[in-house]
């Protein structure tokens, strides 16, 4: 096990090395200049000549049948090319990333409210918004289902101590949305004594509400129809080749004739996993002949793309007078929406992750995945963890004060390590240190208390809008840890390919990485130049646009980029390395063991070996493709969720610090701080970066983030009330980055970006608690639940 | 969408009387959301920024005459000293670019509950100067508020300025917000004590159809500093009688539930940010007793 490296307050110079711009580095990014002007062209940037502008009609009703739809009206608008609807479709009508539920638009039902209809095509968008304002559809209203277990006929809790965790009968079940059912999946884990008895229990219930990705450039690509009778996409997305499959399918395309690129992405956060425009364009451009640019506004990516599972789950814990756990039982309820989208992959995580990383010998848990007519729901950041944290969490907590024990003790005292069996039954093989990561928290300083001296209204809750001077201002610590599974799991083949080129340019040794693996924002451009520079010595790397000229990379999400992209750059690199050797040897006529690649020559330490790559490449190039896979996992028992379910885990803990205004309601938090094990820091300041934004990303929906839906119908589909935290809501942090290698993974590393967004909220939520006395069950917590008004 | 650009005010008088559906705009921050969402589609705008008139401020018969075109970024730089409430008010809007854009003349045309210039505009007594090609009149702020987003003005009227005269005693200004920054108010208070007229005035924001007073908090607070004499002697204030001002400041509340916040939070948010706001404004009488 390698020693830690340690970073306070994001300053990560502890951890870089000499600023080669390898790996380890806090090497620029090749972007970062472009964005900071505001000069990088993102999606809704792209331009040609002649295109056309395609909008789409949205179902204003989140459940209807659809008696017909006139588009005569549009298509005699002035300006107008083209009005499609499903007939139109000329491959599968539906589409999906698990399960191909969801129509491309529109068939006989719309489910949800925003569900695509028709389009249209024309000369200018608001010529086709108002056109597309002229289809008329006619509509049987139907009466939604808007909760996931009155759709899965399952009882609601009304009581805390109605002890029955366990929920069998589907005995009234709401009418079916779906012709399976409602249930899209029930995962179980059973582990140990099935009726287990604890000297001390706690029970909760609890609820997430829905958060967005709330990335800031909306969805936006550009189709231009091929002279093969194809079609290019440029389009901004998480996941090039599941996209291309899925638009193959509609169109009734073959691969070769759908090319995908890359366009600008303006963030993700796992809202770009699902189809939204990708095959609207390509049908409209196919159509009429064109291109066509499709790109939403702020509202119409309120309904274009799945949000994160908001969830009701219901916990008990079970536990020795002396804190050790004796049984967790857990019902977890995710809210799906209308359609599949990654909801059996999040019902995945939330299951066999649900209960903390924590060792517990008895464990029954019930996890399910449900049909409603809400919004769909699917891939976010955390993934099924982030809702069971708030849980488990607060558990943790309600056991701790039930006991009379520190909450950070109880943690640290059922907390898993190497070794450890998760409640799936699988044992964990690489270094897994929760309870380091609380005591390093615990160890860290306090922040000043408030009101310390002159009053900065910027410090108080409330800031500038002046509600408290110190008045009902009371202070809370608390804390959270979380674990997350990197990378996809149950047996899924997760692979990536990389193409790395080596040649000589203009004199200069360079090499060309080639992937299709989507940056979005992280950074992942960057650590595939740091890789291959460290890799083949050389210092000019070039990354090739991201398209599907090269093989699938699989999708930047699950933390998995870095990983396994990484992995393959730096396997394809290798394999460009050990070409690169054997020339060198046949120039030095004769076999030298330690020949390796530095300062873009081939060098030696035991002798004195230097050839200049310039003089040994000439004019060659030479390329290598491969794909790369991290060990397989496997599926999991449908019975006792039992298996290797999971190829690597990623660990963080937050200390959260806050300032209630226990009157009014208003919550400043004062301070955030975490540590998180990333195995290896690749680009330390992308590393930190990650852990700012993904505790953003997690207090936010602590405190504020919420799609609230009534009847099926959101209410607050813009920026003015879909809150997000500014600078005066996230406050500065202290972060220690630790590098304990996990010996499976290249460099050692550990998938980043989820893990802070998962302890993040839960810390938030507990430092509340601490600072009110009240339970607060439910997030994100508003100001009606503090004042009870 | 077409376009007028007076630099005049004359000029731009006539062109709202040639056209009264055209859409003033000023820094353009209601105006511009109104479009992109498709809420707004006018046949004509008509952009003020151009009129050199509206862009001042000055001390007039002993009020500032705050010009239409002044930003919330000036008031709170200019005249924090002069306008303590409206400048506290400003500090809370939007953000540092919707500050420089944003007036106080946008805010009062757009007239929503939520506007935060008029709880400040209400406890100060302010007055609206509108004009059209007919000629010029002053609207008292009680009288401008008529309906939820509407106002007193007739549509061939523009608003040329606002009149506050600066205040004898402290004013403060409070607004809740689900965020620390950048949020439309879920329940706003003004308060400004007039020891000169020895009046108290008040102003709600977010808790009714239209910014209002709270006329029985002000009279009952008026009332007990007049009896006691509580003016003059700045002795401290009974709890008991900042509570009950409270009260009567969440009692003249009408509010409904929304999606920002439930109606009986915002009564109870009124009730504290009015204690509050009296306790912090009684202090600064107190002290500038102390000063003088
Ligand atoms: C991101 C953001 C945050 C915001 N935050 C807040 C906030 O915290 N608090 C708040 O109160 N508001 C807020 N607003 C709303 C807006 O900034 C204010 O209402 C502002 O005062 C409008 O002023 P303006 O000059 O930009 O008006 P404009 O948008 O130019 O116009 C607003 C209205 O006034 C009319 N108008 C403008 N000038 C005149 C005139 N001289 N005579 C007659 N009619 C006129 C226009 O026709 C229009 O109806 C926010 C807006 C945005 C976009």
């Amino acid at each position: 096990m390698s020693t830690p490296t340690r970073t306070p307050t994001g300053a990560p110079e502890h951890l870089t090395g000499p600023g080669s711009g390898g790996v380890g580095d806090d090497a620029q990014r090749p972007d970062g200049v472009l964005k900071v002007r505001g000069e990088f062209a993102y999606g809704s940037d792209l331009w040609m000549e002649d295109m056309l502008w395609g909008v789409t009609l949205r179902s204003p009703h989140p459940y209807a049948r659809i008696r017909s739809i006139d588009t005569s009206a549009a298509l005699a608008t002035p300006g107008v090319s083209a009005v499609l609807t499903s007939d139109d479709v000329p491959g599968e009508k539906v589409y999906g990333l698990e399960l191909a539920d969801q129509p491309v638009l529109a068939l006989d039902v719309v489910r949800y409210q925003g569900e695509p209809v028709a389009l249209v095509a024309a000369d200018h968008p608001e010529t086709a918004r108002l056109a597309a304002a002229r289809i008329h559809v006619d509509y049987d209203v139907l009466e939604p289902v808007t909760d996931a277990r009155t759709a899965l006929g399952h009882p609601t809790w009304n009581q805390v101590h109605d002890s029955t965790a366990e929920v069998t009968e589907l005995s009234r079940e709401s009418a079916h949305l779906h012709p399976e059912g409602n249930l899209v999946r029930h995962l179980k884990v059973r582990t140990g004594d099935p009726a287990p008895t604890a000297d001390v229990v706690v029970v909760g219930e609890y609820e997430v509400g829905m958060q967005d990705q709330a990335f800031l450039g909306p969805e936006a690509g550009l189709a231009v129809p091929a002279e093969d009778g194809g079609v290019e996409l440029h389009v901004a997305t998480q996941w090039l080749h599941v996209d291309q499959k899925q638009i193959c399918s509609a169109l009734a395309l073959p691969p070769e004739q759908v090319r995908l690129t890359l366009a600008g992405v303006g963030g993700a956060f796992g809202g770009r996993e699902d189809l939204s425009m990708h095959v609207h364009a390509c049908l409209l451009a196919l159509r009429t002949g064109r291109p066509v640019k499709m790109s939403y506004n702020r509202e119409e990516s309120f309904f274009g793309h799945v949000h994160r599972h908001p969830a009701t789950m219901r916990y008990e814990h079970g536990a020795t007078r002396d804190g050790e756990l004796v049984y967790v039982k857990a019902a977890i309820y995710f809210d799906g929406g209308a359609y599949a989208s990654s909801t059996p992959a999040v019902v995945g995580n939330g299951g066999t992750m649900g209960i903390g990383p924590y060792v517990v010998p008895n464990v029954h848990v019930d996890c399910y995945g449900a049909y409603t007519n809400n919004p769909p729901c699917g891939a976010m950041r955390g993934f099924g963890s982030v809702q069971t944290a708030f849980a488990y969490e607060s558990q943790m907590d309600a056991l701790a004060a039930e006991l009379g024990m520190d909450p950070v003790e109880l943690r640290c005292r059922n907390a898993m390590e190497e070794g450890s069996a998760t409640p799936t039954g699988q044992v964990i093989d690489s270094p897994a240190p929760v309870a380091e990561l609380l005591r390093r928290l615990e160890a860290m300083p306090l922040p000043a208390a408030s009101g310390d001296g002159e009053v900065d209204l910027r410090d108080m809750p409330g800031g500038v809008s002046n509600t408290t001077h110190g008045e009902g201002v009371r202070r809370g610590v608390g804390y959270a840890v979380a674990y997350k599974n990197v990378a996809f799991s149950e047996g899924y083949d997760d692979h990536s390919t990389a193409r790395v080129r080596l040649e000589v340019v203009g004199g200069e040794p360079t090499a060309t990485v080639h992937t299709a693996a989507a940056e979005v924002g992280q950074g992942l451009v960057t650590v595939e130049q740091q890789i291959a520079r460290t890799e083949l010595g050389v210092e000019r790397v070039v990354v090739h646009p991201k398209d599907t000229s090269v093989g699938s990379a699989g999708s930047t999400s699950a933390s998995r980029q870095t990983y396994v992209t990484g992995g393959a750059v730096k396997a394809a690199c290798a394999k460009v390395r050990e070409q690169v050797v054997a020339r060198a040897e046949r120039l030095v006529g004769r076999t030298v063991p330690d020949l390796r690649l530095a300062g873009g020559a081939v060098v030696s330490d035991s002798e004195d070996i230097t050839v200049p790559l310039a003089d040994l490449l000439g004019d060659d190039v030479l390329e290598e493709t491969l794909e790369w896979r991290h060990r397989p996992t496997e599926a999991i028992d449908p019975e006792t969720g039992q298996g290797f379910a999971h190829v690597q885990y990623a660990f963080s803990a937050h200390r959260a610090v806050v300032d209630v205004d226990t009157e009014l309601g208003l919550v400043k938090v004062v301070e955030m701080a975490c540590t998180q094990d990333v195995g290896k820091a690749i680009n330390p300041q992308a590393v930190v970066g990650q852990i700012q934004g993904g505790t953003a990303q997690g207090l936010g929906l602590a405190v504020m983030e919420e799609i609230l839906i009534k009847d099926g119908k959101v209410r607050n589909p813009s920026f003015t009330d879909y809150l997000i935290p500014t600078i005066l809501d996230m406050p500065p942090m202290r972060i220690e980055v630790l590098e304990y290698a996990d010996p499976h993974a290249p460099y050692g590393l550990r998938g980043v970006g989820e893990a802070p967004n998962i302890s993040s909220g839960p810390a938030v939520l507990a430092a509340i608690r601490a600072a009110t006395g009240l339970p607060l069950t439910r997030v994100p917590v508003r100001p009606e639940h503090i004042t009870g008004t | 969408m077409d376009f007028l650009q007076p630099v005049t005010w004359a000029e731009a008088l006539e062109a709202k009387a040639a056209h009264p559906d055209a859409v003033p705009i000023a820094g353009g921050t209601d105006v511009m959301v109104g479009l992109n969402f498709g809420h707004l589609r006018p046949a004509l705008l008509l952009d003020l920024t151009r009129v050199a008139d509206l862009r001042d401020w000055a001390v007039t018969d002993g009020a500032v005459r705050l010009g239409a075109g002044v930003s919330y970024a000036r008031v709170i730089s200019e005249l924090g000293d002069r306008l303590p409430g409206l400048a506290m008010a400003s500090r809370t809007i939007g953000s540092p670019q919707i500050r420089n854009r944003g007036t106080v003349a946008g805010n009062l045309a757009t007239a929503s509950p939520a506007g935060d210039a008029h709880p400040a505009l209400l406890a100060a007594g302010a007055e609206v100067e509108v004009a059209s090609v007919r000629g010029t009149r002053r609207i008292p702020i009680d009288d401008f508020y008529t309906g939820v987003k509407r106002n007193a003005m007739d549509g061939d009227e523009l608003i040329t300025a606002v009149h506050v005269v600066p205040p004898s005693g402290p004013q403060q200004y409070s607004k809740i917000g689900t965020r620390n920054a950048m949020v439309i108010s879920v329940a706003a208070f003004g308060l400004a004590l007039h020891p000169d007229r020895r009046a108290v005035g008040t102003g709600i924001g977010s808790a009714a159809p239209t910014p209002r007073r709270a006329p029985a908090a002000e009279e009952f607070l008026a009332g007990e500093l007049d009896s006691s004499g509580l003016w003059e002697s700045r002795a401290e204030l009974p709890e008991a009688t900042i509570a009950r001002f409270g009260e009567l400041v969440a009692a003249a509340a009408a509010p409904i539930d929304d999606v920002r916040g439930s109606a009986r939070y915002r009564v109870h948010a009124l009730s504290v940010m009015a204690r509050r706001a009296l306790t912090w404004a009684w202090a600064d009488h107190r002290s500038a007793t102390q000063e003088a």
